[in-house]
């Protein structure tokens, strides 16, 4: 199983032709304390870039997209009620959805850990 | 607002106290401010009503107005403000709002009458960083001869809000218990004059201080000494007086809203109501007598997600308001907001629903404050 990252720092861990979304440790980092969430219903199509889900800080809201395309195939569904799981465990128990991808030659535009942490200087 | 560059940007005296506290600077009404501290918004917000919050408020304007008697002064001032300023005792502080001459306001501001011997012509008023060099013209530009205007960019101001900062203080000044909300109090501490106030931004009781930019890092070094203080950034400071159903000049109030739409009238006492005498007075009765057409309320959303500045307030099918400023409520634990709304929607459980993210999103409209206030009276 690999994870790639977006720009806009969203992480996709695929395993087989699934893959796990959420939004990394920087990004819960520099939202802050995560107060809402919103998912989409599962068996919604989603578009590489597009908007998936929203999470809101105590300060302001932010747009999840999509990594990459495909069906969402199931979401966490404790995660609205316990927003906080964001900041404290956003690449493990944070996670958004699962989206069954639609096509893996799409994972070639994401990019690596390596390539992740240079973006943001870690 | 654009944002500053960073080189542009003013820093307070406290600037290199608030990194090495860990805070994230962002920059705020052309200052690098502390948004947060290591614990974040929801944890500082939360420390703050239950024990003592420390904010570095020193991009505030500090200035006074002065002449040879507190007639004068006074008179002068109500000419700008709505506020009834001759009656404050020796002492006593109150807020106000400078008024366009339409009755818009340009700034919301507290002024202070001197309690010293020998200056008991002197105001002291606090404005806000946005504003305060527009401010400062506009009431040079119109104090009558013999009352002068004098700048004050060698004072820090913080602010120690919270159920436990009373106590802090009277650690080193124990004469701060029982000096009553919205009043004025002087102390020297090892050589160092600080101007406390009973007041605040947060709706908890508490002090600001006046205090020489010099020794206001040795002040705050101390004060973070005591376990029940911890510093407290603009994040938390923005949804503590949201909670607390205060305005947000810019937001809440501007040159468009008149003190009676945003549900001020309170600020405006008996005198001033029947005399008149301050800019927009005209608007302002007329008012006061047949209720405005608009007023600021608090907004209570369903569920979890927060509606925030700028979301349209809709009833019967049609646009009724605007949010100005909203959020999450961390004492709340839920989202909260304020706005305008036609007056005819203006009680407390009228159903409303606000346009968040383009979907309609349930709400009521709410007394203020959401929290109760505890100020010391």
């Amino acid at each position: 199983m690999t994870t790639y990252y977006t720009k806009d720092h969203e992480y996709v861990r695929v395993e087989g032709d699934t893959g796990i979304v959420g939004i990394t440790d920087y990004a819960q980092s520099q939202l802050g304390d995560v107060v809402f969430v919103e998912l989409p219903e599962v068996g919604k199509a989603v578009k590489a870039g597009g908007e998936a889900a929203v999470v809101e800080s105590v300060k302001a809201a932010s747009d999840v997209y999509a990594p990459v395309s495909g069906e969402v195939v199931a979401v966490n569904d404790g995660l609205p009620d316990s927003p906080a799981t964001i900041n404290e465990d956003p690449e493990g128990q944070g996670w958004f959805m699962k989206i069954r991808l639609a096509d893996k030659g799409e994972l070639a535009g994401l990019m690596d850990e390596a390539a992740y942490k240079a973006m943001i200087g870690a | 607002m654009a944002e500053t560059a960073e080189s542009d940007l003013k820093h307070t005296p406290l600037d290199a106290w608030h990194v090495a506290q860990g805070a994230r600077m962002v920059p705020f009404a052309g200052y690098s401010m502390p948004v947060q501290y290591k614990d974040g918004i929801l944890t500082e917000h939360l420390w703050t009503r239950a024990h003592a919050g420390l904010f570095d408020v020193s991009h505030m304007g500090q200035c006074f107005v002065h002449s040879d008697s507190w007639e004068k002064t006074a008179a002068a001032l109500e000419a700008l403000v709505p506020a009834d300023i001759l009656n404050l005792k020796p002492g006593q502080q109150r807020y106000s709002q400078l008024l366009a001459p339409d009755g818009g306001i340009l700034d919301d501001l507290m002024i202070t009458r001197s309690a010293y011997e020998g200056h008991e012509g002197w105001a002291y008023l606090v404005v806000n960083a946005g504003c305060k060099d527009a401010d400062y013209a506009h009431i040079a530009g119109h104090l009558p001869a013999g009352v002068s205007l004098r700048l004050e960019a060698d004072l820090a101001l913080i602010a120690l809000q919270g159920p436990e900062a009373v106590e802090v203080i009277a650690t080193m000044v124990p004469a701060i218990r029982t000096v009553p909300f919205m009043t004025y109090h002087a102390a020297q501490l090892d050589g160092v004059w600080l101007q406390i106030s009973r007041s605040g931004y947060t709706g908890e009781d508490g002090v600001e201080i006046s205090i020489p930019a010099r020794d206001v890092v040795a002040f705050c070094d101390r004060l973070l000494q005591d376990p029940r203080v911890r510093p407290i950034g603009l994040g938390a400071r923005d949804s503590l007086r949201l909670e607390a159903g205060l305005c947000l000049y810019g937001h809440d109030i501007d040159t468009t809203t008149s003190p009676v739409e945003a549900d001020l009238k309170w600020s405006i006492q008996k005198r001033r109501r029947e005399q008149g005498g301050f800019p927009g007075a005209e608007r302002i009765r007329r008012e006061l007598a047949g209720g405005p057409s608009r007023l600021r309320v608090g907004l209570l959303p369903e569920g979890r997600q927060p509606a925030r500045e700028g979301a349209e307030i809709m009833a019967e099918g049609r646009r009724i308001g605007v949010v100005t400023s909203g959020g999450f409520g961390p004492s709340v634990n839920g989202p909260v907001a304020m706005g305008y709304v036609e007056a005819a929607f203006a009680k407390p459980g009228t159903p409303v629903s606000l346009i968040v993210r383009g979907k309609e999103l349930p709400a009521r409209i709410a007394p203020m404050p959401f929290v109760p206030h505890r100020y010391f009276r």
